[in-house]
């Protein structure tokens, strides 16, 4: 038999009966995920910003025309990915199936085609440019290495969102998947975005040939 | 009702409108981002501005489009000044120490 004080415990947030934080086990774990991706990434744009720091021949091998444009082409295609995944979670949650599934297979789109953007661009670096891992023709050669290492796994990202996006499609249309796992999904999908807000200033627009 | 069942109960969020003039408000800023590009600012400022806008633009993602704003504010005090915390560690300890191990190397 429990006391009044016990039972006030018993009652309260963390007391084992109730999620502290009012969101599922799985949301948790991606927002962790989240967390621990960041500092991935922060430590690559760490790194970045010291190379660039310690090395004054550091390339600028980024135009107005075409490449900015073209990065920023690439910028907007991954905004409005992320705009058809908080509709799909939109859906999801009216257990709107249809809707949820065309607005994700949207996402994806956007994804595929992001990707194959931003390969058309390595296509052109490498092969036109002469830029690689190890070497470029200006300047420093360790451009090439946190160039192609940080935008490479932000693509590695995209492309692995875009497989689980295809995953959880399939699953939510079958009736298999619940609007948590969209909404789950989509915390991912937006998670990419928001890296990309960080790489395309830091690595593109601060590096503008003029 | 289970813990589960509890937990994931609905929660109020944006609409349609909202989240379509957040993502309006996105695509200016990495306008004004390029605009700034293209004036050929001095470096540090234009760093400074970039960094400032960024973190705008995560924060407006975050909140609306990852539904942060509409979490209980416990879920935000557990993840966002952890991830703050660790980038600061990342800056007093790693760069100081990058910069020693650059003044070691034989010239």
């Amino acid at each position: 038999m429990h006391d009044v004080k016990t039972e006030t415990v018993m009652d309260s947030a963390w007391s084992g009966g109730k999620s502290p934080f009012a969101i599922g086990s799985k949301k948790l774990g991606m927002w962790l995920f989240i967390v621990s991706d960041t500092l991935t990434f922060s430590v690559l744009l760490i790194t970045y910003s010291y190379c660039r720091l310690t090395n004054p021949d550091w390339p600028r091998p980024f135009p107005i025309f075409p490449a900015i444009a073209f990065s920023t082409t690439m910028t907007i295609v991954l905004l409005a990915s992320s705009l058809t995944m908080v509709l799909a979670v939109m859906a999801s949650q009216r257990n709107d199936r249809k809707k949820t599934v065309m607005w994700m297979v949207a996402t994806m789109v956007g994804g595929l085609l992001f990707t194959g953007l931003h390969l058309t661009e390595w296509m052109n670096m490498i092969f036109k440019e002469g830029f690689s891992i190890t070497a470029n023709p200006e300047g420093s050669p360790l451009f090439g290495a946190v160039f192609f290492g940080i935008t490479g796994l932000h693509m590695t990202h995209v492309m692995i969102g875009v497989i689980y996006l295809g995953i959880v499609a399939v699953g939510y249309g079958r009736g298999k998947f619940s609007a948590e796992d969209v909404e789950v999904n989509g915390l991912y999908w937006h998670f990419v975005d928001l890296v990309w807000m960080f790489v395309f200033p830091m690595i593109y627009l601060m590096s503008v040939k003029y | 009702m289970s813990s589960e069942a509890h937990a994931v109960e609905e929660h109020a969020g944006a609409t349609v409108g909202t989240n379509i003039a957040i993502w309006v408000g996105l695509v200016a800023i990495t306008f004004l981002e390029v605009f700034l590009a293209y004036k050929a600012l001095e470096p540090r400022l234009m760093l400074t501005i970039l960094v400032m806008l960024s973190v705008a633009k995560a924060a407006m993602i975050m909140a609306w489009f990852m539904h942060l704003k509409f979490e209980k504010f416990s879920l935000v005090l557990l993840l966002i000044p952890a991830t703050i915390f660790c980038l600061c560690m990342m800056f007093i300890f790693f760069y100081p120490e990058a910069f020693r191990l650059l003044q070691m190397r034989p010239h």
